[in-house]
């Protein structure tokens, strides 16, 4: 028994597999946790530990040291409005402050209906779109408080569900090629790959 | 007069709406810069790398060729691409694997046989979900294609590549912390030396790290040779660059021009690139490149778009961003928002950077919010110093990493421009340019 | 030894060791660096940047942090310019900005190494005006820690100590920039046996325990240094009091021996001396004994010293010399055993001694394996186990063990009879079903053996001739008969001749009590008798319930408490006069006829030898309680009252006759100041390097500690005597009981009972900041074993042993062999269920029980 889903937890699996080292596969699967859950459980975070081979303390420490964790439950779109310069200079600040006003929360909160969780973000890398907007870190292009005001509606009615998905899914392609031949045989042709190189250097250094 | 005429290289397929399907970039010319790759010696591949002078595109503009050609005295395992994109007003890397993720794909094989590494990874920044989603979906593509996995076009080359996003953590850009984050830990910048993770790279191992934009060049580089490359530009700042232009212009983008052919005034100016300031507005200052450059006045303005020419003014072009500030502009308020930055985003480690952006941070707030006192100027300038002694450029370090010793760029510009404002900030409690 | 370079300090030419850390070179040139991060026994990280220091360079001066810079001959440092005092003040003062200041109720304030650099060099002015960052405090992180985040300078000594010294990371950082803080999951508390540690190496007072906060100030402490005797590995320690009350143990840094480390239960226990001074049922553990006492109308009542000692006089002299025998002793320092072994011995001329409880290993196999020292074993190419979990038994040897193995210079066998906290870091990992241990030993060095795709053959491939291989062997089940360890360990001995043993007994001072002559065949100095022919303690009490012996001496509290057959035992103790020597009261008084009232550790002076055979002082810093006495002088008034009196009679004198009969050197230990490490007295004068000042502050660390001539000794197989002319059996000639282990029974489940720190015995129940630990009484079991039963964790399930049913909670051990239960949390039962005696046969050479499901 898993705590994950099944098909998240044999995707879970099929990330393990790509990396040399299982704790690198952390940040992969805490997104994963949060796919699951929208926010990262006392839960999905031990079922991390165990596929990383790490502790659950561990788990909690790495999570909290990056933005897009949560670790507490968060809204279904999680709001992000950018302040940072080119985004202050394009009037981010007051675009933050219409949506504490539209969305009936503060910078940090959840709405009451628990629709949305605000946001004051770093440099969202959109700066010529500006001030930059993401929803569940989808670039929404809403700059005037109008736009955002429409965002908000079509988010509330369902109109977006189908370029935003609920907070926590990320990457919604799978990986579907790939060697797949874990990571112990990779680093076996890698050595072979080395191995040969050494050989044809060798030759070569020996000719000339 | 721009030379915005140079044909762009990287942002070559910039008018398609579906630059991004296999089909589109197949039909633009992809994939040809590997199959003529894989038919050369590996050496000489690099060769025409190191021919190019590739500049680094990441912020530091270490040449790739040189890089390279160090660490191939030991064998490398793994490459690894930094697409962490988190420099405030960067966004050249955004537009790259969201528009050309095949060209980065691309670029990455022909690295990988180029350093005949079998596994690379490219580190993406966590909040470009469709950018993520894009370079996956072109990675699928490429395996699918023949482009990508084992035995490449026939050729017996084999490399795996994995798309590893990150979590929202500005510090992963520095290369060090990066590969902590593909380590799966927290992104704590290792303390050097090893100064290149060339020696201790991921897990341990020798390392080679590019950024996305560095990559996106190699096909073109490899199809028109790195002397054709290298005829671009001037000096050591070969090709074009992509230039991201933001703040107070009327025509914010990313722009792909000749390095050395353009001043910074071309940039911000020239109708076909930045369209000048709205409103006809006066320029105060500008950041010549991201937010950890000192700042540029309107007497650099015909400074020409090269490395060196920037480096020796005191500043840097570092990852190619450019935020333009005018007379509207408050810079104490510009310079508070910096900061805050990156006291958010320090990582923690170091004390000077920890404690002291937070501190200056707080200062600076309390000046732009009408709680300053005169002597808080003068007490900035002293945190800043004990930051970053001496308070020069290129700065000298107390820290781990560079974020520190980057903390002080706008505060010491802002004050050493416009250190009257501070005081107006002081004596009426608002800023007289807002 | 590479040649030594020269660097330029301060414009003064030194010398320096190539490689050596900055910080360290300053160091031994008389320059102290300021410091927070920097910790001797773990990886540089470089982070505080306190220890920056301006060096010269081609291309002008930069300020490089000197606890990761290494030297390289030439340099030219400035720790005294203007450039590296700017930067310091500047981290300083950095550092103070979100510190709370509180240094007045704060539990380091006085030793502090923040507080005493800001005196020293702080501007006194805080130019911080903003708002500090504030935390709900303080977060109790785990039982014994407390955690203030807001005076946390994030130097993270505490998450890399538990990460990489203690290999679980039960703490971490959370959090980014001036957020960070230390934590703990809130799925797992900080639980571990060495949590005390992080204590001692907070370099301010963000983490603090739960049994010293608030209790003293610095500045009341006094303090001696010792050795801890709570286990056989010997740390050393400093021990301070306030008053006569004792406050704090701090791990001093022995090279040799702990590096600064040591165990929860050897720091916190420490309540267990003084904390019930007002219990007086001498038959609870946490009374202290402080008057003699004698039987009297069925109950113990108090009497003089001369009442006591004639009671005792008479009692063991009545039943002639081979009626008598003395049981205990490795609670004992060196002089109290040599003491109550020349009173048995010579005195009453009987040979029944044995300092151990029938649950250690034959005296003869300890005495004559090749001995290793632990730095022997933590530097070994390969290390075989074949013990409990070490990190249980001896944890601050698994430590140093741990640390070889997880770098990867050490290749670890295990011979897993069941959980171990070094499973995961083992190369090889071969189950040990109970009963089995000889037969693995003899396939180990098989000559004979085809190679295979095995476990066994993957460790015979690494074990060669036994060059580089060093062998940890204990006794892992204690449900086992001795002699099945013993016959692995002989195999092992002989089939790889050039191994060598380090003997993982556990009790205090269990080596030197032998080495003091405490066993029937061994006098005093680790001489052999091959003609003494004496009971150990399980024949003894045969003899007693048989009628053949009536007396018997106990030193120390707990024989029954002890012994897996407790009712054996109190049938044993019921017909026989017994003579009790101890501090502590204890189930077992009340077998008891006189019990002479003794002083335990802290209360007395004297030399104590560590599992590898290292000879170090123990110090007394408080005085006992009552009309308590030390072992040496108990001992010798009983010898006068005897007759025959002894020609010592404190520990001083004793080592000296020790010293000068046998060449063992208790004297130099016990009275050298001017040895290395070896400081008796509170005068710790010695010129050693302070290791970790932070931690440590006014505390001198050593170098090397005890004398270790006696420790490792490497005893020929085959002479007759050693270079001190020492008889020495050869090791074929060590006799061994032949035991036969039944074949498995498909119906029944092998018991496996393994010793853990917090165990239910007399120590942990006496301490009150320990005591709620004690893991409880369940049943282990193998995941894949459960899964067949049907049995989940925390389901009841019925065992049948040889006395009754018992219920009992399943817990899932992955540790353990399949087809194998353990009884864990069974030892020491003072408060416990007498379960071993019901499901332990008498006599049995493997214990074996029947599960009833429903
Ligand atoms: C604080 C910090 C942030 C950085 N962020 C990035 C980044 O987002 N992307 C990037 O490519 N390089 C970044 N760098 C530079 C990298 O450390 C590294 O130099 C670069 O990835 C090397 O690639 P290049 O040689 O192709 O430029 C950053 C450096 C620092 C110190
Ligand atoms: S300088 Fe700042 S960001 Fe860089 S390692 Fe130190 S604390 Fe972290
Ligand atoms: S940085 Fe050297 S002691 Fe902390």
């Amino acid at each position: 028994m898993t705590y994950f889903r099944s098909d998240i937890r044999q995707r879970a699996e099929e990330l393990v597999s790509l990396y040399p080292r299982r704790r690198s596969a952390m940040l992969p699967l805490l997104h994963l946790a949060q796919e699951q859950d929208g926010y990262l459980s006392d839960a999905g975070m031990a079922e991390v530990a165990e596929l990383t081979g790490t502790t659950p303390a561990e788990v909690r420490g790495t999570a909290a040291f990056y933005d897009m964790f949560h670790l507490e439950p968060v809204g279904r779109y999680v709001v992000g409005v950018c302040t940072n310069i080119a985004c202050l200079l394009a009037g981010g600040e007051d675009l933050l402050e219409h949506a504490r006003r539209t969305l009936g929360c503060e910078v940090g909160h959840t709405s009451a209906d628990g629709l949305f969780t605000l946001e004051e973000t770093e440099c969202l890398a959109d700066c010529n779109i500006a001030p930059a907007v993401q929803v569940n870190h989808r670039y929404v292009h809403a700059t005037t408080p109008e736009e955002l005001d429409r965002l908000v509606e079509d988010l509330r009615a369902g109109r977006r569900d189908h370029d935003i998905p609920p907070h926590g899914t990320l990457i919604r392609v799978r990986r579907s090629g790939g060697l797949r031949v874990g990571a112990a045989e990779l680093a076996e042709e890698r050595a072979q790959a080395r191995a040969e190189r050494e050989a044809r250097e060798a030759a070569a250094s020996e000719a000339s | 007069m721009a030379a915005v005429d140079t044909p762009p290289i990287v942002t070559a397929r910039r008018d398609l709406a579906d630059s991004h399907t296999l089909a589109r970039y197949l039909d633009t010319g992809g994939y040809r810069g590997l199959r003529q790759a894989l038919t050369m010696h590996p050496e000489a591949v690099a060769a025409e790398v190191d021919a190019a002078s590739l500049l680094g595109r990441g912020g530091a503009g270490f040449p790739a060729g040189r890089k390279w050609s160090m660490l191939r005295k030991a064998p490398i395992s793994y490459l690894v691409v930094n697409g962490d994109e988190s420099e405030p007003a960067t966004f050249k890397d955004h537009y790259l694997v969201e528009r050309d993720p095949h060209q980065l794909v691309e670029g990455v094989v022909i690295a990988a046989y180029a350093l005949q590494v079998t596994q690379a990874f490219i580190f993406l920044r966590g909040e470009f979900a469709l950018g993520l989603e894009r370079v996956q979906q072109a990675i699928n593509e490429a395996y699918e294609h023949g482009a990508l996995g084992r035995n490449i076009f026939g050729s017996g080359f084999s490399v795996d590549l994995v798309v590893h996003p990150g979590a929202g953590a500005y510090i992963c850009g520095e290369e060090t912390a990066l590969l902590e984050a593909l380590e799966g830990k927290r992104g704590f910048p290792r303390i050097k030396p090893p100064f290149f993770p060339a020696v201790t790279g991921l897990y341990g191992e020798p390392t080679v790290v590019n950024n996305v934009e560095t990559m996106s060049n190699l096909p073109w580089i490899v199809l028109n040779g790195g002397a054709a490359f290298a005829a671009l530009g001037g000096g050591r700042s070969t090709g074009t660059r992509m230039f991201a232009l933001s703040g107070r212009v009327n025509r914010p983008g990313v722009y792909e021009i000749e390095m050395v052919k353009n001043t910074f005034r071309d940039l911000i100016f020239d109708d076909r690139l930045g369209g000048g300031i709205p409103g006809g507005h006066e320029l105060r200052a500008f950041i010549p490149g991201g937010v950890s450059a000192p700042w540029f006045g309107p007497e650099h303005l015909d400074m020409v778009l090269g490395q060196d020419e920037v480096g020796a003014a005191g500043s840097m072009l570092g990852s190619g961003s450019i935020v333009v500030m005018d007379d509207t502009t408050c810079v104490v308020r510009a310079a508070w928002r910096i900061t805050k930055f990156f006291s958010r985003e320090s990582c923690g480690q170091c004390t000077p950077c920890r404690e002291g952006s937070g501190w200056v941070e707080r200062i600076l707030y309390r000046l732009e919010h009408g709680g300053g006192r005169t002597e808080d100027v003068d007490v900035l300038l002293d945190l800043c110093d004990n930051i970053s002694p001496g308070l020069n450029w290129p700065p000298q370090q107390t820290t781990i990493c560079v974020l520190g010793p980057s903390i002080p760029s706008s505060i010491t510009s802002a004050i050493s421009r416009f250190r009257d404002d501070f005081y107006a900030h002081v004596q009426h409690g608002s800023c007289p340019h807002e | 030894m590479s040649e030594p370079i020269s660097i330029t300090l301060n414009g003064r030419v030194v010398a320096a060791r190539p490689g050596e850390l900055l910080i360290e070179a300053a160091e031994h040139a008389g320059v102290f660096i300021p410091r927070f991060c920097y910790h001797p026994r773990m990886e540089p990280v470089g982070v505080c940047r306190m220890c920056l220091v301006e060096v010269e360079s081609p291309r002008g001066s930069t300020l490089q942090p000197s606890c990761f810079v290494r030297v390289n001959d030439g340099m030219v440092v400035r720790t005294d310019s203007d450039k590296t005092k700017k930067a310091q003040d500047g981290v300083l003062e950095f550092l103070l900005a979100n510190h709370p200041l509180d240094c007045p109720v704060c539990d380091k304030g006085g030793e502090c190494p923040l507080q005493d650099q800001t005196l020293a060099h702080g501007s006194g002015e805080t130019r911080f005006i903003e708002e500090k960052r504030h935390f709900v405090k303080p977060v109790e992180i785990g039982p014994l820690v407390l955690l203030d985040r807001e005076r946390c300078i994030q130097c993270s000594r505490c998450t890399r100590f538990a990460a990489q010294v203690a290999g679980d990371a039960q703490i971490d950082f959370a959090g980014r920039g001036d957020l960070i803080e230390v934590a703990t999951s809130p799925t797992q508390p900080f639980d571990s046996v060495f949590s005390g540690n992080t204590v001692q190496i907070c370099p301010v007072g963000a983490l603090t325990a739960r049994p010293y906060r608030f209790t003293a100030r610095p500045w009341d402490l006094a303090q001696v240094e010792s050795t801890c005797t709570t286990c056989a590995v010997g740390c050393r320690v400093a021990v301070q009091s306030s008053g006569n009350r004792l406050t704090r143990v701090l791990g001093v840094d022995s090279d040799a021996v702990n590096h600064g480390w040591l165990c929860d239960k050897g720091r916190f226990t420490l309540d267990a001396i003084d904390g019930h001074a007002d219990r007086a049922d001498p038959l609870d553990p946490r009374a202290r004994i402080t008057t003699p006492l004698v039987r009297r109308d069925g109950g113990l009542v108090p009497t003089t010293w001369g009442d006591a000692l004639a009671r005792a006089a008479a009692l063991l002299r009545a039943p002639g010399p081979d009626g008598v025998g003395a049981i205990g002793g490795a609670a004992l320092t060196n002089e109290g055993a040599f003491a109550w072994q020349q009173v048995v011995r010579d005195v009453l001329g009987s040979p029944h001694l044995d300092a151990q409880y029938g649950d250690g290993l034959d005296p003869t196999l300890v005495q004559s394996l090749p001995a290793a020292t632990i730095d022997d074993a933590a530097a070994a190419r390969v290390v075989v186990t074949l013990t409990g979990d070490l990190r249980e038994e001896l944890p601050v040897m698994f430590l140093r063990l741990r640390e070889g193995v997880a770098a990867g210079r050490t290749a670890l066998i295990e011979l897993a009879s069941g959980p171990s906290a070094l499973r995961s870091l083992a190369r090889v990992v071969i189950p040990v079903v109970p009963g089995e241990a000889a037969d693995i030993a003899s396939a180990l060095v098989d000559a004979a053996r085809p190679a295979g795709a095995d476990a066994v053959s993957a460790a015979r491939e690494l074990l060669g001739d036994g060059e580089g291989v060093v062998v940890v062997v204990g006794r892992p089940n204690l449900a086992e008969h001795p002699g099945i360890a013993e016959r692995a360990a002989l195999r092992l001995a002989t089939g790889l001749p050039k191994a060598r043993f380090l003997v993982a007994l556990r009790r205090g001072n269990v080596r030197g009590a032998l080495d003091m002559g405490l066993a029937a065949q061994w006098r005093p100095g680790r001489v052999y008798d091959a003609s003494a022919r004496g009971r150990d303690t399980l024949a003894q009490l045969d003899a007693l319930r048989r009628g053949e012996q009536s007396a018997v001496l106990l030193l120390g509290a707990d024989l029954v408490g002890n012994v897996l057959d407790r009712q054996g035992a109190a049938a044993a103790l019921e017909a026989a006069a017994v003579v009790a020597v101890t501090g502590h009261g204890s189930p077992t008084l009340a077998y008891a006829d006189v019990v002479l009232p003794a002083h335990v550790q802290h209360e007395r002076s004297g030399t104590v030898t560590n599992l590898e055979g290292r000879v170090s002082a123990v110090v007394a810093k408080i005085s006992a309680p009552g009309a308590a006495w030390s072992d040496v002088t108990i001992a010798a008034e009983l010898a006068t009252e005897l007759g025959q009196a002894l020609d010592y009679d404190t520990a001083e004198a004793a080592a000296a006759v020790i010293e000068r009969t046998t060449g063992y050197p208790a004297h130099t230990v016990l009275t050298s100041a001017s040895i290395d490490g070896v400081v008796a007295g509170t005068g710790a004068t010695s010129s050693r390097r302070v290791l970790d000042p932070i931690a440590f502050p006014g505390i001198r660390s050593a170098d090397a500690v005890g004398l270790a001539s006696f420790a490792g000794d490497t005893l020929s197989l085959d002479v007759e005597a050693d270079a001190r002319g020492n008889v020495v059996p050869a090791l074929a000639q060590v006799a061994i009981a032949e035991v036969t282990v039944p074949p498995l029974d498909a119906y029944a489940w092998r018991v496996l009972v393994a010793r853990r720190l917090y165990d239910h015995g007399a120590a942990l129940a006496a301490s009150p900041a320990l005591a709620e630990l004690r893991v409880p009484l369940t049943l282990g079991l193998h995941p894949t074993d459960a899964d067949r039963l049907g049995l989940a964790s925390g389901d009841e399930v019925a065992v049948r042993g040889v006395a009754r049913r018992t219920a009992l909670r399943v817990r899932i051990d992955e540790g353990l062999p399949r087809g194998v239960v353990s009884l864990d949390g069974a030892t020491g039962t003072f408060d416990g269920d007498d379960i071993l005696a019901d499901v332990i046969e008498e006599g049995a050479t493997v214990a074996q029980v029947r599960l009833e499901t429903r």
